[in-house]
């Protein structure tokens, strides 16, 4: 592999993760609980779909095959997808959602703060505006963590079980494989042992607040670097991809 | 035999900073701090702006703004860059602008406020109401209608309100 072919890799990441978290938010439009949150919830959604943006217009600058940003979100199908597995949970209930986005903006607060230090200047670059943004999502859904876990006792319970569910996905986040080990010694990548550390001590933080007890790690799901992904995505590619893929002239 | 335009930048950057917002047309992407350069590259105009947030949908509207005032004067070689670092900061918004944002009915960015910690902090302390100056306001939701404002309530003149939020 070389230094190129791991970059791609590793901007598809980046951006799959922003992505397809984003279009999991962007399904909250109208359905918030309550008008405030759903302008939070689409804001959110908007924020995400930004920073795919920039690192797929960059993808397809570097790999040059002459793909835009749009023939990359909408041509490519689920094993060619490297987003993480966490993001592409489901938003089940309101609860769901905002733990769901807990453990994946306390994960991208630490890594993107790790990555505006990278050599290359366009993570770097993007990891310093993103991380503006992450910083309020961090926030957004910490607070309603806390509210629900701490809140009454149904809200403790259906949150308890949110977390109880979706922990298994929180291990795919820190694997890494020779695509890692190539760009860290360029100091292009980070070590994801060290955000795991960082995130972990983050959530206990917000866990404990919220009076909700971290589920022990029992088997942990894997498999996002390879492109292997849950049944979910290819559904939520599906809505997705339909319109461009009915319609390949369609423009905007 | 076409003769080469002879381009000043300071006059492109004049016109071009006299774009207003097209979300909160009381300011110009100057005073935003949108409009980050203008310069002369082989013949060519390189216009550079940076997104106030990656997502903002009115990244297009400056981006098109942009190109139809260059036409419009006659300009035909340009190139309207996007950059993302150094990120952009409420800082960079400049006195004028937060007095006409205030005037305007939006709370303007508290300057210095590090309204940046990570968690379980409630913004600013006090935002002062645009409407009545009252600083009994409490924060609603940190996300308004568009992504670089929060929402606001005042507890004197009971009216809602969007507050610049610091980045």
């Amino acid at each position: 592999m070389t230094t190129n072919e791991a970059l791609v890799k590793y901007c598809l990441r980046l951006g799959d993760s922003s992505l397809i978290l984003g279009q999991r938010m962007a399904a909250w439009c109208s359905n918030g609980p309550v008008l405030e949150e759903d302008i939070a919830l689409s804001n959110i959604g908007l924020d995400l779909f930004g920073q795919a943006r920039t690192m797929l217009t960059y993808v397809g600058e570097i790999e040059g095959k002459g793909r835009t940003e749009n023939d990359l979100a909408f041509k490519r199908l689920e094993r060619e997808f490297y987003n993480t597995l966490l993001s592409e949970r489901p938003n089940g209930h309101f609860g769901d959602t905002v733990v769901r986005n807990l453990l994946h903006s306390a994960y991208t607060y630490h890594l993107y703060t790790a990555l505006k230090d990278s050599s290359n200047e366009t993570i770097a670059a993007f990891a310093s505006k993103s991380l503006k943004e992450i910083t309020y999502h961090l926030r957004h859904s910490a607070e309603w963590v806390v509210r629900l876990g701490d809140g009454t006792e149904e809200s403790h319970n259906k949150a308890q079980v949110s977390l109880n569910e979706i922990w298994e996905y929180t291990d795919d986040l820190f694997t890494m494989n020779e695509v890692d080990d190539l760009l860290i010694k360029e100091n292009v990548a980070v070590d994801l042992n060290n955000i795991k550390s960082l995130w972990s001590n983050t959530i206990n933080e917000i866990l404990e607040r919220a009076t909700l007890s971290r589920p022990e790690d029992s088997f942990m799901q894997a498999g996002s670097l390879n492109g292997m992904h849950s049944e979910v995505l290819g559904h939520l590619l599906a809505e997705m991809q339909f319109l461009p893929r009915a319609y390949p002239d369609a423009n905007w | 035999m076409s003769k080469t335009p002879q381009y000043n930048t300071d006059k492109i950057w004049n016109f071009l900073s006299e774009i207003p917002d097209p979300e909160i047309p009381v300011i110009t992407i100057a005073e935003l701090g949108v409009l980050r350069n203008v310069e002369l590259l082989d013949n060519t105009i390189i216009v550079t702006i940076t997104p106030t947030y990656s997502g903002c949908p009115a990244m297009k509207a400056f981006e098109d703004d942009i190109k139809s005032a260059l036409q419009h004067h006659n300009i035909e070689s340009f190139e309207v860059k996007t950059v993302h670092s150094p990120a952009w900061t409420t800082d960079w918004m400049t006195e004028k602008a937060r007095t006409k944002l205030k005037n305007f009915g939006i709370a303007p960015p508290i300057k210095g406020t590090q309204d940046k910690g990570v968690l379980f902090e409630q913004g600013p302390k006090e935002v002062q109401c645009p409407q009545c100056g009252s600083n009994s306001t409490k924060l609603v939701s940190q996300f308004g209608s568009t992504a670089c404002k929060a929402l606001y309530n005042c507890e004197t003149c009971k009216e809602p309100f969007d507050y610049f939020k610091c980045i």
